[in-house]
């Protein structure tokens, strides 16, 4: 599910470089075949996320990355939040706040794309205003999805445990300990 | 860690920041244009000035966007260009630019507007009015309509013909006070103050007198027929 989010979000951004600045513009040109690459990746975006619906384990993690308790707040405010002191859940805050700012992007841009595209859905001067919002809310998103890529790729046991599903206990201990212990109680003394 | 509450029974802000960023959005929608507009007036004059070409990278502001529908098209100058006006007329002609610059020249500023929303203000052109290249051809009893095309092989556009003829409505030479640019659609482009910046055909190579008002290319991919803007 994530490999064809990804996939079309890097779908999405592509375009969208090559529609937004002139001078990719000039050299690519085909204004309408890539218009319709960039609308249909983005149309389809949803798709996945609304499919994995139908799995309690994605709903479980959506419910995680939804909701934050204390401890997150603290690992915000830290400056050593990395340290292991503050013990992380499945998701770290950072995790989670990606995730809102993502979820509430994409919907932004699906519906001030669907305006823009659709010409005939509103008046003017919201499709101007829809452009205006479009376009600063896809740059913060780029750079959201920069950011999430540098993560990425300083991090190969990640990577690896979104590609399989699994990561090793170690990984999880130093990561996301709260939730190692969640899933796999520490033995109590008898 | 009695002390430590499951992940799963935190308060859900997750949620009610997908939805305010919704609401921003709306109010966004709602409200970006007058911002927008206000923003061009303070940055005109820095854009304007900036040689970096930088302050074009973030959307700040009311600047041109280009738009090509096909690969890079041939820059054409005085030497090569022609203007072709043929079909249901008398009088078909072959023009040069010169013989374009020739002609009693019009001056029109007005605010340029793209179909999906992005608008640029108080644009100045100069050029021939469309009507007098129409009147100099004399179309026939036939003629309701006129079709444009470019010299980049692929764009058309269309117009009735009372539509060609109203008064802001020209062939355009110059923008800014300068040649059209190669960018900008030049040597020579139509441009239609009143509608959509789709009907103003770049790289303007014809224009054909025809009986029927055909759909254009973006008419033919969902555009409006007449193309005015507001509607």
């Amino acid at each position: 599910m994530h490999r064809s989010v990804g996939l079309l979000m890097g779908s999405c951004l592509v375009t969208a470089a090559i529609l937004y600045n002139g001078t990719f513009m000039l050299l690519v040109g085909h204004r309408h075949a890539v218009e319709l690459v960039h609308v249909w990746s983005g149309l389809a975006l949803p798709v996945p996320m609304l499919l994995g619906a139908a799995s309690a384990a994605y709903r479980s993690d959506v419910r995680r990355l939804n909701r934050v308790t204390p401890a997150d707040w603290r690992w915000l405010r830290s400056r050593t939040r990395r340290d292991g002191r503050i013990r992380v859940g499945k998701f770290n805050a950072g995790q989670k706040v990606n995730a809102w700012l993502v979820a509430g992007s994409t919907g932004v841009l699906l519906g001030t794309g669907a305006i823009m595209f659709w010409t005939g859905l509103v008046r003017l001067s919201w499709r101007s205003g829809a452009t205006f919002v479009h376009d600063w809310v896809a740059l913060g998103l780029g750079l959201l999805v920069l950011g999430h890529l540098a993560f990425a790729l300083r991090d190969p046991e990640a990577r690896l445990g979104m590609r399989s599903g699994r990561v090793s206990e170690r990984w999880a201990r130093r990561e996301h300990a709260a939730w190692l212990d969640e899933v796999q109680p520490p033995a109590t003394d008898v | 860690m009695p002390d430590e509450r499951s992940e799963l029974d935190g308060t859900p802000v997750g949620r009610r920041v997908v939805l305010g960023l919704l609401g921003l959005g709306a109010l966004g929608v709602v409200t970006g244009a007058a911002v927008q507009d206000g923003l061009s007036r303070l940055l005109a004059p820095v854009q304007l000035r900036d040689p970096t070409g930088l302050s074009s990278l973030v959307p700040l502001g009311n600047t041109f966007r280009y738009y090509s529908v096909t690969g890079p098209v041939e820059a054409q100058d005085a030497t090569t260009y022609r203007l072709t006006v043929s079909g249901d007329v008398a009088r078909p002609a072959s023009w040069t630019l010169a013989d374009l610059q020739a002609l009693p020249q019009v001056a029109i500023t007005r605010d340029f507007h793209c179909v999906t929303g992005w608008h640029v203000s108080d644009v100045p052109w100069t050029g021939v009015r469309l009507a007098d290249l129409l009147d100099r051809a004399a179309p026939t009893a036939e003629a309701a309509a006129v079709r444009f095309r470019s010299f980049d092989g692929t764009y058309t556009e269309n117009m009735t013909l009372d539509q060609a003829r109203a008064d802001d409505v020209i062939v355009a030479l110059t923008m800014y006070g300068r040649p059209v640019t190669h960018d900008h659609g030049g040597p020579v482009r139509i441009y239609a103050a009143s509608m959509y910046g789709y009907k103003s055909t770049k790289w303007l190579s014809e224009i054909e007198v025809v009986p029927r008002n055909v759909p254009g290319y973006w008419e033919v991919r969902g555009y409006p027929l007449d193309g005015y803007i507001g509607e």
